[in-house]
């Protein structure tokens, strides 16, 4: 849903821009308790991976398409401040170099890709985390299930911007219907990518999974550091 | 758990399958408009769309300047699109990282343990 320039007029683009700025700034604060020599790497990677994925498009039916969004797929993996910025990383590459979203729209795309999604998608993670069964296989399902969730929020929340700052006269109703009914279709995919991602990760290496700190006991933290020796 | 692949393993694995979906992969994705665009095509707010400011970079649009074969060309913009993310994403998290910091708790007999079972 990377939203192009011109679809919101300057005030909002201008809003989200702030918005956008905001949440990136308190992400830069909150990432330094995610991060260390082991999960900063991890990060990179993520944000890569959801660079590449997002370069897939899925058909949904009738000549549209989806691609993984990766919000709540990265704060499951690295943590949601870091996620935030993974996503604000991921965004400003396809705006600059690949002139996928607008420019004018960054703020937008960072604003619902990354702030919502992320938000959105770490929120009902950690619900279900704490009313399901607390079994670390029950990880992938919760990030899948949050995931999903996700997508018809951005969606609903990129309805309600074009509502206040659309540059077109359209019937909004008619927008919102096929907004949310072909992102949630869109979720799916979502939480099929997402599953199967995390699940694989929690399969090899549970302790890289920050959503899954809570089930990875201290001892199964493997800590490479041969030169430790004595206490 | 000696079972588990190594940081190093699993970080050239995870990089692998982006590079793969990225280079390869991405040529088989579908063509049709995404969600949004397809919303907006049907409700009437695709013409609302005005020029991209950097639709003249060599790679906008997923695609190769100069690059005539669809598949080597999107490929390659996506491979490309990797390494910049890998170098700038690493970059900003290994800066803003807590320095010297292996774990949350860093529990000195397990670190022992798991140094002799290597030994």
């Amino acid at each position: 849903m990377h939203v192009p320039d011109g679809f919101l007029d300057a005030p909002t683009s201008l809003a989200t821009g702030v918005v956008a700025v905001g949440g990136v700034a308190l992400a830069l604060r909150g990432a330094r308790r995610e991060l260390d020599d082991r999960t900063a790497p991890m990060a990179g990677l993520v944000a890569t991976f959801v660079f590449a994925a997002q370069m897939i498009n899925f058909p949904v039916g009738a000549g549209t398409s989806g691609h993984l969004m990766g919000g709540a797929l990265a704060a499951v993996l690295v943590g949601p401040w870091t996620a935030i910025l993974c996503m604000a990383v991921v965004l400003l590459v396809q705006g600059l170099l690949m002139a996928d979203g607008g420019i004018t729209a960054l703020g937008t795309n960072i604003t619902l890709m990354g702030l919502i999604t992320v938000g959105v998608g770490w929120g009902v993670f950690v619900v279900l985390r704490r009313v399901l069964p607390s079994r670390i296989s029950m990880v992938a399902p919760s990030a899948a299930f949050a995931a999903f969730v996700s997508v018809p929020i951005a969606a609903l929340v990129f309805t309600g911007l074009f509502a206040v700052g659309g540059t077109a006269p359209v019937d909004l109703q008619a927008v919102l219907i096929a907004m949310l009914g072909w992102h949630t279709l869109i979720g799916l995919g979502e939480a099929a990518v997402t599953g199967l991602v995390v699940g694989s990760v929690v399969a090899t290496r549970p302790d890289l999974v920050h959503g899954a700190r809570p089930f990875v006991a201290a001892r199964d933290l493997e800590i490479r550091v041969p030169q430790v020796v004595a206490p | 758990m000696s079972t588990r692949p190594s940081n190093r393993a699993f970080f050239v694995s995870f990089l692998l399958v982006s590079l793969l979906v990225a280079g390869v992969a991405s040529y088989y994705a579908s063509a049709h408009p995404d969600g949004l665009n397809y919303v907006a095509q049907k409700t009437g707010f695709i013409d609302a769309e005005t020029p991209h400011q950097t639709s003249d970079s060599p790679f906008a649009g997923y695609a190769t300047e100069g690059v005539d074969d669809d598949r080597l060309s999107g490929g390659l913009a996506g491979v490309v699109g990797v390494v910049v993310m890998l170098g700038l994403s690493t970059a900003l998290f290994w800066s803003l990282r807590r320095r010297g910091a292996a774990t949350e708790e860093p529990a000195a007999s397990d670190e022992q343990a798991h140094a002799d079972s290597r030994a």
